[in-house]
């Protein structure tokens, strides 16, 4: 789960990594109001999890409290990158003198973590390490010892922090590892890490995800999370513990595993290019063991999507056996109802197969035809798709 | 011979008295698997009965060994007691800890995995469905009935996938079939099973299926090139995965441009290998390329 700017600036305000004052606001009259608080000059930014927010008009500066408002009204509501800004963050501006990046990350491929550090921040790291990869420093860090000052001080001079500010930068990397360990973080991301004329060095701008498989240790990562922003289709699907994305195609999919729903995805989308460029509607992953109560599920959240105009059962029996997801595909259906309106291809295959067809025959639903190969039944689906 | 796991392997259990571990134990046993005991803390010294079949439980792995020799564990406790599991398996020395485990915390498997670094402890998983050699041993929860013993390498990130695959290509076999598992940070890689193929005098072709997300089959991609003569055919799932969607397992997200199918099959496919489009195309590509070995 990717955190908003001001929920990653609480955070680290919380484990004492200096940041400049401010607050949220979802009004332009509480931003007013912070900025009266804070006093000064402002700066009001948009909180949105994409990037780009400044070329997109979504930072302003504003000298008075009554500026704050109006462009906090400016904002409020804007659409940066297909993402609506619900929130902005109202911070005390800092002239800046230098602009450094730091971040904690996972190194899937060694297994480990990575502290990634440069004295060029303010820009994507991404440009940084394309164009002056020499001014990265990439600093392996042992899962099982973790950072302490000393290596805060290595990651420092690995980086060639200048002098002036080598202290308080390995007082933050230590802040900054704790934020990571003790949250559960797979990323924590200072962007920049500016320092002011004063020679004060600050969290400006920050990016943390959390690892939702840690919830079970995190009762307070709930309230970090925004369902107000996620689609209504992902929302209905998370509250019924379905596993569930939305896309922009055509074509309803339920299958069992991630991977083989990920397959079928694809399938589905080379077949469409025979009919119209139809396309996968959504990812849904029913798992193994699946119920007639989440096959109904998962079938009444993908057929109250507009967007959908024919729907792909795909289900491999493995250790599930097919004459069980043939009953939860029947139960559905009579659960359902009249609701169920939309074409349903079939195709199972493994474990208990022929008992699985025999009771969708027999069954003889009007809305439910069987194929019996995953490509057949992609190149159906997508067909009856591109009619409808 | 098979990889990793053989007719001589000898199985415990952790988490072997709760439901899932109970429920495959059962399956594992009926698939011929030497199992030899369960490890449940606090039940050591009771009896496991499987269909008048006692098993015992022991309290540690450490016990579990002394008395029974194993060494291989299967890994079914929850997330939340799954790295103190895997810590204390590596501790006493057990050979392979195949984790079925879902869900466990990123933080956990990097500390475990450190842990495990310099024992003799080969990790799978975490979040896979296991290890099987067909008709000789099977440690997870991979159904034995899919596919019999053959001459087909496999190693997949998906559990699906990998019953999907056997079942296509259930006439010619399998040597042994890994299940690596979907998480961002998982023991046993793909490289790590082709050189274990490529050492197998029972393998003669490898099918090797990725998903978005990392950069591993990149990697392996590379290892192919620079150190395989078995043949290889891939599959990567995710073509259409949307960008910082996490598509069902925990690995599977594409982050700006990296972790994409397209990177992956480019990579397999500049290394020589064959990458289907469809399961049952790649499925196709074996058959093609098994029946040029045996002609």
């Amino acid at each position: 789960m990717d955190l908003y700017e001001y929920q990653a600036r609480d955070v680290f305000a919380s484990y004492g990594v200096p940041v400049l004052a401010g607050g949220v606001a979802t009004t332009p009259e509480q931003a007013r109001d912070i900025a009266a608080d804070i006093g000064g000059q402002v700066v009001v930014k948009a909180q949105v999890k994409t990037g780009g927010r400044g070329k997109a008009g979504g930072v302003k500066l504003a000298d008075t409290p009554e500026d704050a408002q109006a462009q906090a009204a400016d904002i409020l509501g804007m659409d940066i990158k297909g993402h609506t800004v619900h929130r902005v963050l109202i911070a005390q501006a800092s002239d800046i003198a230098e602009e450094y990046y730091f971040s904690y990350l996972l190194d899937r491929a060694n297994r480990a973590f990575l502290c990634i550090a440069s004295v060029e921040g303010g820009v994507e790291i991404e440009e940084v390490a394309a164009n002056n990869p020499d001014a990265l420093a990439r600093v392996p860090i042992d899962a099982s010892v973790g950072v302490d000052e000393a290596l805060a001080r290595e990651i420092v001079t690995a980086a060639r922090f200048p002098d002036d500010v080598a202290d308080q930068v390995v007082a933050i990397a230590v802040s900054l590892w704790k934020v990571f360990v003790s949250e559960d973080a797979t990323l924590v991301e200072v962007n920049p890490l500016a320092k002011t004329p004063e020679g004060t060095v600050l969290a400006l701008d920050g990016k943390v995800s959390l690892d939702e498989n840690a919830a079970f240790r995190h009762a307070e990562h709930a309230a970090l999370v925004d369902s107000a922003a996620a689609d209504p289709l992902e929302q209905q699907a998370r509250a019924k513990d379905l596993n569930y994305v939305k896309l922009d195609g055509q074509v309803g999919i339920i299958g069992n595993g991630a991977g083989l729903v990920m397959s079928t995805l694809d399938v589905v989308a080379y077949a469409g290019e025979e009919f119209g460029g139809v396309k996968p509607a959504n990812f849904l992953d029913i798992g193994g063991g699946a119920s007639a109560q989440v096959m109904a599920d998962g079938l009444a959240i993908i057929l109250s999507d507009p967007a959908v105009r024919s729907v792909f059962v795909n289900v491999f029996g493995g250790i599930t056996s097919c004459d069980a997801v043939a009953d939860g595909i029947v139960a559905a259906l009579g659960l359902l109802g009249d609701s169920a309106t939309k074409p349903i291809v079939v195709r199972l295959d493994g474990n208990n197969v022929e008992e699985g067809r025999r009771i969708l025959d027999e069954a003889a639903h009007a809305l439910v035809e069987q194929v019996d190969t995953m490509d057949g039944a992609a190149k159906r689906a997508a067909e009856l798709a591109s009619r409808a | 011979m098979a990889i990793f796991l053989t007719e001589s392997s000898s199985v415990i259990v952790q988490g072997m008295t709760g439901s899932e571990g109970r429920k495959h134990t059962q399956r594992m046993l009926a698939s011929g698997t030497a199992i030899v005991g369960g490890v449940t803390p606090g039940k050591g010294g009771q009896k496991a009965d499987f269909d008048g079949r006692d098993l015992p439980v022991f309290d540690s792995v450490a016990e579990a060994i002394a008395e029974t020799a194993a060494d291989v564990t299967v890994i079914f406790v929850p997330p939340k007691f799954a790295k103190s599991a895997v810590i204390e398996a590596v501790d006493a020395g057990i050979g392979l800890a195949v984790v079925i485990t879902e869900g466990i915390p990123i933080h956990d498997s990097t500390s475990f995995w450190a842990h495990a670094q310099g024992s003799g402890t080969r990790i799978i998983g975490p979040n896979c469905p296991g290890v099987i050699s067909p008709g000789k041993s099977n440690a997870g929860i991979i159904p034995a009935d899919i596919a019999g013993a053959g001459r087909i390498g496999l190693v997949s990130k998906s559990g699906t996938l990998t019953y999907q695959m056997m079942y296509e290509l259930r006439d010619i076999g399998f040597s042994t079939a890994v299940g690596i598992g979907g998480d961002p940070v998982i023991g046993t890689t793909h490289i790590d099973c082709l050189q274990a193929f490529e050492g197998d005098p029972e393998t003669e072709a490898i099918v090797m299926i990725g998903e978005i997300g990392g950069d591993a089959e990149e990697r392996a991609a590379d290892y192919i090139a620079a150190n395989l003569t078995k043949r290889v055919v891939g599959y990567v799932a995710g073509f259409t995965a949307p960008e910082g969607k996490t598509m069902g397992h925990a690995g599977a997200i594409v982050s700006g441009s990296t972790g994409t199918a397209q990177a992956k099959k480019e990579a397999l496919e500049a290394a020589g290998v064959r990458v289907g489009k469809t399961p049952s195309e790649t499925a196709q590509l074996m058959r093609e390329l098994v029946g040029s070995l045996s002609g």
